[in-house]
Formats: structure tokens, sequence, C-alpha cells
């Protein structure tokens, strides 16, 4: 797996498939998209990596486990939850928006990149247990 | 729980953390004059308006005098905690718990609707879990934790059951709406409903036979003890009962059940009481005692004079509460300063111990009910409630036996410890800081001004609360000594029957616990053998069905979904073949082609890699079709999951052993999975067809289209659906992915964690 074309290749193509998968997850709301799509490229992406690079290197752009990853992204789809229902009298999970200089952003979004992160989180743990197994 | 050096700093948190319970007691005290004179407060706050339930708070007289209890005993166990922990570890999550327990009960005492006290019912239970399981490292305490969260959780189980029949009869789950109606005794579900409740309140209580859990519970710190399983948790049976008897009572099936229930329970743990030498034990079976005497007169029918069994309860509460975490804090203290709670190693802590002595004695005179303390005045109320009562002589009798087998025990916890010659072996003892005993002094010393300011703790406590349970407001005036009535007499006798067996205790307690061992059946060893049977039938079961072959799981997996979905087709008869080729585009005809062909090319394929990439082009088919058809985001995520799919089965085959060698199957298996493959594809296909063949119904597709963009500002309906407007759903399935990574990541260590555990294990001496 380890071959000099796929070595270089990837170096460009994860970049890309990154950028692409945080651009599907943004786009989610208007065009085909969302955070689960963006979350299975990011995957993808990542997968490569570890072909190619091997899991400890991974695990190092990574930074973090991806079982925390997938904790924290189901920490943020929770709580955004709790956006609107804070200010005032709203049930759980009602949306709430503000505009930022012309572009409307809610909790919809957090709660999108919540499931971009628990995606990531839950494809990983699987992809770094298979390839870290004895 | 002796490891404790005294030299390690109480953390600031641990006393800051006692101004909690102090403040809410405070603000619970400026309640009562309002309670007192017969009004009852409530809050509310919306939580589920669709289901009529609300999370209601509601402050009446029984109410307040538990919150009190809570409050104010917990501010004295919050503080005793600080330094009984004192270099132990994980004292912030020990505090933790303690709080939350602590909030979980006042809630439980509190809560209008039956669902919040159901909730806030499992929520001590939890704590209570925790607590018992601190020293999560002994095997007992492990033991003790889960015995008590299965025995409570099991009955706690009948009772929501219980709540639910409840509410559905009585047309509303809220307990005062409830009390304000008619009681439910001729409802035709009332006996499933009285036994139901009855489950919940009888486990939690600790009432025989599911008794057991309590004394094991005492494998928890001695602040828990103290604070849990003696003055406030396991109340809350106690409490439940009282709370219903307006709804529930007043029946021939509730003064048997809960008469006999309670009496059998009082005198049958009084006596084993008296035969454990742990100090702790000893308590926890008298705890067993009070609760039974109060099930006992909650439920016992009234008689024709005054004296409802009520107060008599609500009394024994109030009495036992106090004395009883005094003394549970002093044997923590006489642990802490001896290294030991066993009676037979204790004697002559008095000069070394005085202020723990002078609560101990304080407290005991208090259980043992001698004049003038308030122990006295619940007992003589207790003779008074039983002679008057129809059921009279058995009450009477039954009261006596406990009563006298209670004052026995309160000399051997309150006087035996610190009388008598010193056991020289044991490290010197010295009197606790002051923590220590502060909290059970000050409730020693509330056991004895409330019997001598009785009036007062009945006007502004006690009668409210009872007036609560009886239904209507009741009046009495106790007096310390109302003259040579039956119950004083009653009163002297057990006493003086208490003291001579004290004296006389090396004869009788040896034939006691003689006679007590020639019961067949106890409660811990039948609760034993269930939980063997339970594991030895969940292993019958896991070896019949996971046999471990994962072509066995699919193929039943997929047998079941066939045949069920083929048995569903011919019993509703929807079968509509279709008439004729449909007409189709040559795009559509090459990516049917494509799809067959690359099935055949799987199902053929010598590799299992081909077979893998075969199948990937199956999926890629399928996400064309989708895209094909006007749904870009789900042929996206198809095509997505499908790369993912083949990514992580060939990352499975390289890890695998070769298989060129493995064996091939036979005839007889490849004929059985093509059958079984073929019936679920027709099956589903015949499914597709029927549900295309039903007239479509575009109302909601037409609801999301036309407000997606207005209201959740998208122009993207399905991203709109998913994030938005069914947002539950789509948190309900990150939290399923979630878990089941969690799960798969489990599955795939498994067996390289067990060996590393086992290698640690070893290395740490364990077995």
């Amino acid at each position: 797996m380890n071959t000099l074309v796929l070595r270089e290749t990837t170096r460009i193509l994860v970049a890309l498939i990154l950028v692409f998968s945080v651009f599907m997850l943004m786009r989610g709301h208007n065009e085909p998209g969302g955070g689960f799509v963006g979350g299975l490229i990011a995957s993808i992406a990542f997968s490569l990596h570890a072909f190619v690079a091997g899991s400890a290197a991974l695990r190092k752009v990574l930074r973090a486990d991806p079982s925390r990853i997938g904790a924290v992204g189901l920490g943020l789809a929770i709580a955004s939850g709790f956006v609107a229902a804070a200010g005032g009298d709203s049930p759980f999970l009602t949306s709430s928006w503000v505009t930022v200089s012309g572009i409307k952003v809610g909790s919809p979004l957090l709660f999108d990149v919540g499931v971009y992160l628990v995606v990531v989180g839950a494809v990983l743990t699987f992809v770094l247990g298979i390839k870290e197994e004895k | 729980m002796t490891g404790g050096t005294s030299g390690a700093k109480v953390p600031a948190y641990a006393r800051a953390v006692v101004a909690i319970p102090v403040a809410l007691f405070a603000w619970f005290c400026t309640m009562v004059p309002q309670v007192a004179g017969g009004a009852s407060l409530y809050w509310e706050v919306r939580w589920l308006p669709q289901q009529g339930i609300a999370l209601g708070f509601h402050v009446d007289g029984l109410a307040l005098l538990f919150a009190l209890l809570i409050t104010g005993i917990g501010s004295f166990i919050l503080l005793y905690a600080s330094e009984y922990m004192r270099g132990q570890a994980h004292v912030g999550r020990f505090t933790a718990f303690l709080v939350s327990f602590m909030l979980a009960m006042l809630g439980l005492v509190l809560s209008d609707n039956l669902v919040g006290l159901f909730v806030f019912w499992e929520l001590t239970a939890v704590t209570s879990f925790l607590l018992i399981g601190y020293s999560h490292e002994e095997a007992t305490a492990r033991r003790a934790a889960l015995q008590g969260l299965l025995v409570t959780g099991a009955g706690a189980l009948a009772m929501l059951a219980g709540f639910v029949l409840l509410g559905e009869a009585a047309g509303t789950y809220s307990l005062r709406e409830m009390l304000a109606g008619a009681g439910l005794a001729d409802h035709p579900s009332y006996a499933a409903i009285l036994a139901l409740v009855l489950a919940g309140a009888f486990t939690k209580s600790a009432q025989f036979p599911f008794h057991f859990w309590l004394p094991n519970a005492m494998a928890a710190p001695t602040p828990v003890s103290a604070y849990l399983h003696s003055a406030t948790m396991v109340k809350a049976g106690v409490f439940l009962l009282a709370r219903v008897s307006p709804i529930l009572g007043g029946t021939a099936e509730w003064a048997a059940v809960l008469t006999g229930v309670g009496a059998f329970t009082a005198v049958y743990s009084a006596a084993v009481a008296l035969t454990r030498t742990d100090l702790k034990q000893v308590l926890a079976y008298s705890t067993v005692m009070a609760l039974g005497t109060c099930v006992m007169f909650i439920g016992l029918p009234p008689g024709d004079g005054f004296a409802p069994g009520a107060l008599a309860a609500v009394t024994a509460v109030f009495v036992h509460a106090l004395y009883k975490a005094a003394l549970f804090m002093a044997a923590g203290t006489i642990d802490r300063a001896t290294g030991t709670r066993d009676l037979r190693a204790l004697g002559g802590l008095g000069r070394a111990m005085p202020l723990t002595f002078a609560a101990s004695a304080l407290a005991s005179l208090s259980m043992a009910g001698a004049p003038p303390f308030l122990g006295f005045l619940g007992k003589e109320m207790l003779y008074s409630t039983a002679l008057d009562s129809p059921a009279g002589l058995w009450a009477v009798a039954a009261v006596f036996l406990a009563s006298a087998m209670i004052v026995t025990v309160a000399l051997l916890v309150g006087a035996f410890p610190f009388a008598g010659r010193r056991e020289t072996a044991r490290r010197e003892p010295r009197e606790g800081r002051w923590p220590l005993w502060v909290g059970s002094l000050t409730l020693g010393a509330c056991a004895l001004i409330g019997g001598l300011w009785a009036p007062a703790a009945f006007d502004s406590l006690l009668l409210p609360a009872a007036s609560a349970v009886a239904g209507r407001g009741l009046e009495f005036h106790p007096h310390l000594w109302p003259g040579m009535k039956p119950e004083v007499l009653l009163s002297a006798a057990t006493l003086a029957v208490g003291v001579i067996v004290y004296w006389r205790r090396a004869a009788l307690l040896a034939g006691l616990g003689r006679a007590l061992a020639l019961i067949p059946v106890t409660g811990d060893r039948s609760y034993d053998a269930s939980m063997a049977g339970i594991a030895r039938l969940a292993a019958w079961h896991t070896r019949w069905v996971q046999c471990g072959t994962h072509r066995r799981y699919i193929l039943v997996v997929f047998g079941t979904l066939g045949v069920g979905l083929a048995a569903a087709i011919a019993v509703k008869g929807v079968a509509s073949w279709p008439t004729g080729l449909p007409g189709a585009s040559a795009v559509e005809w090459t990516l049917a082609a494509m799809i067959a062909a690359s099935a055949l090319v799987t199902i053929r394929a010598r590799s299992r890699l081909l077979a893998i990439c075969a199948l990937g082009v199956v999926g890629t088919g399928a996400a064309l079709v989708f895209a094909l058809y006007g749904a870009p985001d789900v042929a996206l995520t198809q095509l997505m999951v499908e790369t993912l799919v083949v990514v992580i089965v060939a990352m499975v085959l390289l890890k695998l052993p070769d298989f060129r060698g493995e064996v091939r199957q036979t005839w007889t298996g490849r004929w059985r999975d093509g059958i079984v493959a073929v019936t679920v594809g027709l099956a589903i296909t015949l499914v597709l067809l029927a549900v295309l063949a039903e007239p479509k119904s575009r109302d909601l597709t037409a609801y999301f289209e036309r407000t997606a963009l207005p209201e959740g500002f998208g122009r993207n309906v399905v991203n709109v659906i998913l994030v938005d407007f069914r947002g539950l759903d789509t948190l309900g399935e990150i939290t399923v992915l979630a878990v089941a990574s969690m799960a798969g990541f489990a599955l795939i260590r498994w067996r390289a964690i067990r060996p590393a555990r086992r290698a640690a294990a070893r290395a740490e001496g364990r077995p």
C-alpha cells in the first residue's frame, strides 16, 4: 500500500477531500449535502490517510481519540437543542437564527456540525480499531 | 473504611457544600407557619404539557416534615462526611453523589406529579447504588450496591405500572387533584393498583421479605448509611404509603397487608438486630424494625376514639430519623477512633470520647422510649393507637415485642461500647474532631427538646403532616405524664423487659440466635439463587442463539426477514404482479443491467476482494438510481456509504488469513443460501410493487416544500427535515451511531484487551 504515486497523490487528495467535506457540510442547507454526507466524506479522507501513512500518523493528525470526537459531536448536537430553549419557553430542538453580516446562522448548523463529528468519530473508531488490531 | 489519614486536608468544597442544605433548611423553615396554618404551597414547571405532565412541586404538612428532615439531617451529614472522608480517594465524587441524592430525595417528597415522583424515586435508587458501591474495589460493596439497585428497581418498575393504572383510574397524574377527589377503593383495578404500588413501597422501605438489601447496604461509608439507609431514602416507601393512604387506604385489604407485613417485619428484624455484633448491622436491622412499625401504623384500621395511625406513624418517622442518624454518626466515629465496629471488641470508651458518648446516650434513650424524650411520646402513641384499634391485641403484642427488643438494642449500641473495661489491644481511642460529634449531639439534643416542648413540635410539624395523611384536620395535645393509663404502664413494662433482657443477654441471645438460624429460607439466599438462575438461563440462551458463525447469523436474520415478509404478503394478499414490461429509457435499462451483472459477479467471484468490489458496484448502481429519480442527497449518502463499506471490508480482509485453502461450501449449503436470498429479494420486490400500487399522498411533501424556506430558512428540503423539522429523530440516530461505534470498538478490541487486563490483575496479585 505504499507506492510512491499513491503516497504523493494522497497528500493532495486528503486535503482536497477534507475541504470538500466542509463545503458539503456548509452548503447542505440549500443544496445537496449536509452533516451526514460531509462526515462520510471526511471519514474517507482520513481512512485514505490511515491506509497510506499508517494508523499512528492518523492519530497524530486527529490529535483526539475518534470516540472522543464522536462524543463531542453528540454533545454539540444536544447542546444546539437548548439554544432556543434557553432564550424562551420553546421546546427542545427548536431552531433559532441570527443574521451575521447578511448570512443567516442558526442552531441547525450547530446541530449539523454535531452530526458531522459523530459520523467522523464513529467511522474512524471502526477504521482505527480494525487497523490497530493485533 | 479505616484507611483515612488524619494528616490529609479536608477539601474546601467538602465544607462549602454544607451551605446548600443549610440554605434549603432555612427556606423550608420559613414555610412552617403557613403550612401549620393549613395552607399548602405549589410551584409548577412545564415539562410534557402534551401528556398533561408537569413538574409540580407541592409543599403540605407531610412533604414539609420530610423536606426538613432531609435538609436538616443532610446539613449535619455533609459536615460529618467532610471530616469522615478525610484522606479517602474520590472525595469530590462522593460529595457530588451525596448532594445529588439529597436533591433527588427532596424532589421525591415534593413532587406533585406521579411521573415526577417516579423519576425522583429512581434517581434516589441510582445515587444510592453509586454510594453503596463507593468502595468499588471490594466485591461485597459491589454486590450490595447491585442488590439494592435490583431489589428496589424491580419494585419501582412494578410501582410505575401501578402509577399508570392509578393515573388512568383517577383521570389525573397530579397527587393534589387525586387527593381532592374521591378514593379509588371501588375501582375495578383497585387490587392491581394496590399490589403494584405496595411492591414499590415495600422494596424501597425494606419490608419483609425484601428487607435483606438494607443490612447489606451497610457496605457503604457510614455517612451514607446514616443518611440514605436510615434517615431518608428508606423512608420513601413509608412516605409513599402515607401519601396515597387517602386514595388507596381504608379498605380491608389495605389494613390486612400493611399491618400484617409491617408487624412481622418489626418483630422479626428486632430479633435479628439483637443477634448481630457489628454495630452497623445492629443499627440496620433496628431501622428495618422502625420502618415495619411505620408501615403497620399507616395501615392500622382506626378505632372509635381519637388516635389515627397516621399520627403515630408520622411521629415514629420523625423520632426514628433523629435518633438513628445520631447513632449511625456515633458508630462511624467509634469505628474511626478504635478501628472496629464489633461489639465484642468495644468497651470503656466513655472517658476517652465523652461527647460521642453523650450524643449516643441521648439518642439511645430516645430510641428506648425513656421519658422525657420524644421517643417516649412516640411509643406512648403507638400503644394508645394500637389499644384503640379493632386489631387491638395483636397490634399491642407486636409493638410490645418489637419495642422491648429495641430497648435492649438501644442499650447495646448506646451504652455498651462506652461502659465497662476498655479493650487494651486496640489503639488508644480519642474523641473525633468537631464535625464528627456536633451532628449527633445536636440531633440527640433535638430528641430531648422535642420531648420537653412536645406541644410545639406537634403543632408545627407532626400534626400538619398527620393531617395531610389522614385527609382531615387533626388535634392532639401531648402530655409527658397523661396519668396512669394503660399505654403508660405498657411503656414502663417495655422498658423493664428490655433492661432485663440486656442484663441476662448472654443466655437469652444465644438461644435467640439458634432459633433464627433454623429459618431455612432467607431473602439474601433466594436473591443469590435467582441471580445464579438468571446467569444460567443467559448462558443457555447464548449457547443456543449465539453460535459465533457470521454466516449463520446472516442466514437467520435474512431467513426470518424473507419468511416474515412472504407470510405478510400471503396473508394480506397484496401481491400485485406487473403487467408487461415497464417503459424505461435506455439509461435506466443500462443501469439495471449493470446492477444485475455485478450482482452475478459477486456471487460467482472466487476471490473475496473481487466480491467486495462487485458488491460496491451494485451499491453504486443503486446510488445512480437515486440520482436519476431526483434524490441527490440520498444518492450522495449511498455513494459515500458504499465507498466506506468497501474500504472497511477491504481492511478486514487484509487482516484475515489467506483463504485460498478454505473449505468451499457444499452444494446443499449453496442451495440453502440461494433459496434464502431469492426469497428475500422476491419478497422485497413484491412489497415495493404493492407500495407503488397504492395511490401516492403528497400532503407531507407539499407541507415540507411549502414551509422549508420560510420556517427552516433552507432550500434543501431533505436537509431542513433532517436538522430542523425532524431533528429529534436525527439526534436519536446519531446517538445510536455513537453507541454502535463504542460497541463495535469493544468487540474489535475485546480479544486484545482481555489478556492485558489479566496480566495487570496478576501483577497486582488479584485472582
